[in-house]
């Protein structure tokens, strides 16, 4: 029996005549945090509208949890949460009848939802103002509330569309925080669309990357890293002389030195021991004070990608 | 199927006063039929003037289109202006569940009022001319008024479930939706102008039952065709791409 939570068997999808997902092909392995990573007009939101059989695809299919997204879109939705690009929080309401709203929605017993508001809004710290309207709440706190009701009836997959999106940099790590420990404690399924490189770096275990409705590359973070990255090593120090960079620039390991800041950054042509630059930094008279190995991170890997395709 | 419908009768109860100004937006539609209900039978000079004519069919006509325009809107229009729209379309509510609850909170809502002025204007003249006895509308005027009204809820609320669908505001289809629903009065008004004396002639020929009877069977045709039109106009895949 497969694993798959979803699977995209070569999905088109054409509005007139732009083409926002072009022939997109993905599996995405139950118990993943899956990170659909994209720049803006990359298809993430058109790819998630069809998830949920919101949309149906010009072409090709997909299969949520075994079911079809077009022919079964119901049993699709019954079986998913979704936080999409607005929170969809009815600002009017209480945070209580918000989540009483889709509780009921999916058939929850009374007994069932009482307990579950009590238990999600206890963990994101916002219990005792289950009773406030969501309206008098900051945009991080209606945004935790979203994430509760995303994962309130206990679906295996949650689909979100950029769940940290706009929201300031306390409130996308306090969301974040709440998305690993929800998703760890529920056992979920979560594919999440994002720009942010950070945020894919910290929760996904893999991620895939879109351009212009293409998937690009696919796979767990470090590999993506290893695979599109170049090794660099960080040299802190001072006095690094004109003289000692072109030194460094003219080595056969190195692609590129760059100094700011007392800092340098070195990149290479492929991972090598830093021993020989630093010894040729003290030569010309400069101070060594740390140095550190690194590895490209995704932001970079996703910036080479979007290079590449250009 | 019912539990669905229920549910969203459930959040539109709650909805229903608690969008923003729409409490004292609401208060004040329900405003007139009150004072339609009271003011006019005293200007009467006789009870039978009320209960016995079309007069408080004015009540039945006016007061289902004013208060269906403000809630219709403000339930679909309202839903994608506040950005719930989507997500309560990603929830596994049938298509069908949403339009019809939300179609029923409206519909009920100003039924209720309508009625509710009525009695009250019939509460109304009994105080006046009290006589000794309590008078009752007519048997012809009592079904008008009750068919009327809910009719007139209903149609008003199929034109209003397709103008939101297009509309990007709550305001901008309530705008549309009470234009649409008195033009047709407008335009009866200027045929009135110039038609007066063969109209009343046409209308003394025919007994207030046939008047009732031709009435509400346009009503109902105009209601099914805008009502079967707003069923199938409400799917995920047409609401998601406006």
């Amino acid at each position: 029996m497969s694993n798959n939570a979803i699977r995209i068997e070569n999905m088109s999808r054409d509005f007139d005549t732009t083409r926002a997902l072009d022939g997109l092909s993905l599996e995405v392995d139950a118990g993943t945090v899956f990170g659909f990573l994209g720049p803006n007009g990359a298809g993430k939101t058109t790819t998630i509208r069809l998830l949920l059989g919101l949309l149906e695809p010009t072409s090709g299919r997909a299969e949520v949890l075994g079911y079809d997204t077009v022919t079964q879109a119901e049993e699709v939705r019954a079986r998913t949460g979704a936080l999409l690009e607005n929170s969809g929080i009815y600002e009017q309401m209480s945070a209580e009848d918000n989540l009483e709203f889709y509780g009921r929605i999916n058939e929850m017993s009374k007994s069932e939802r009482n307990a579950r508001i009590k238990e999600l809004l206890t963990n994101i710290g916002l219990w005792d103002r289950r009773k406030e309207k969501a309206a008098d709440w900051s945009r991080g706190m209606r945004q935790k509330l979203a994430l509760a009701r995303a994962m309130f009836h206990r679906p295996p997959l949650v689909l979100l569309d950029e769940p940290t999106a706009g929201l300031d940099v306390s409130s996308a790590v306090a969301v974040r925080e709440d998305l690993t420990l929800l998703a760890a404690r529920e056992g979920v399924t979560v594919f999440l669309t994002t720009h942010n490189m950070g945020e894919a770096e910290k929760i996904c275990n893999q991620v895939g990357v879109i351009r212009a409705g293409k998937l690009v590359t696919i796979g767990h973070p470090d590999d993506l890293r290893a695979q599109a990255g170049k090794p660099q090593v960080e040299i802190v120090g001072r006095g690094f002389s004109e003289h000692a960079l072109e030194l460094l620039r003219a080595r056969p390991e190195v692609a590129s030195v760059e100094s700011r800041n007392g800092r340098l950054t070195i990149d290479l042509h492929e991972t090598t021991d830093p021993a020989p630059f630093v010894s040729l930094l003290v030569q010309e008279g400069a101070q060594v004070e740390e140095v550190h190995r690194g590895s490209a991170s995704l932001e970079d890997v996703f910036l080479t990608l979007m290079e590449e395709e250009k | 199927m019912k539990n669905d419908i229920l549910t969203v009768l459930w959040k539109e109860r709650k909805a229903l006063f608690k969008v923003q100004g729409g409490r004292s937006r609401i208060l004040l539609v329900m405003l007139t039929p009150i004072l339609l209900a009271v003011i006019m039978p005293l200007t009467f000079d006789g009870p039978e003037e009320w209960t016995d004519t079309v007069f408080s069919m004015l009540i039945a006509v006016i007061v289902p289109m004013m208060l269906v325009g403000v809630t219709i809107p403000g339930s679909f229009a309202g839903e994608r202006e506040r950005n719930t729209l989507e997500t309560l379309l990603a929830s596994r509510l049938p298509d069908r569940a949403i339009l019809i609850g939300k179609w029923s909170v409206s519909v009920v809502f100003a039924w209720l009022v309508t009625l509710a002025a009525l009695l009250l204007g019939l509460v109304t003249v009994n105080i006046k001319f009290w006589g000794g006895g309590l008078v009752f509308y007519s048997p012809t005027v009592a079904i008008g008024d009750l068919l009327i009204s809910l009719l007139m809820a209903t149609t008003v609320a199929g034109a209003g479930v397709l103008i939101s669908l297009r509309a990007n505001t709550v305001q901008q289809a309530s705008q549309t939706l009470m234009m649409i629903f008195l033009l047709p009065l407008i335009l009866f008004q200027v045929v009135a102008v110039f038609a007066l004396r063969p109209m009343i002639e046409y209308l003394e020929n025919m007994n207030g039952e046939q008047l009732l009877i031709i009435v509400l069977l346009v009503l109902v045709v105009i209601d099914v065709i805008v009502n079967a039109l707003a069923a199938n106009r409400f799917q995920r895949a047409k609401l998601i791409l406006i």
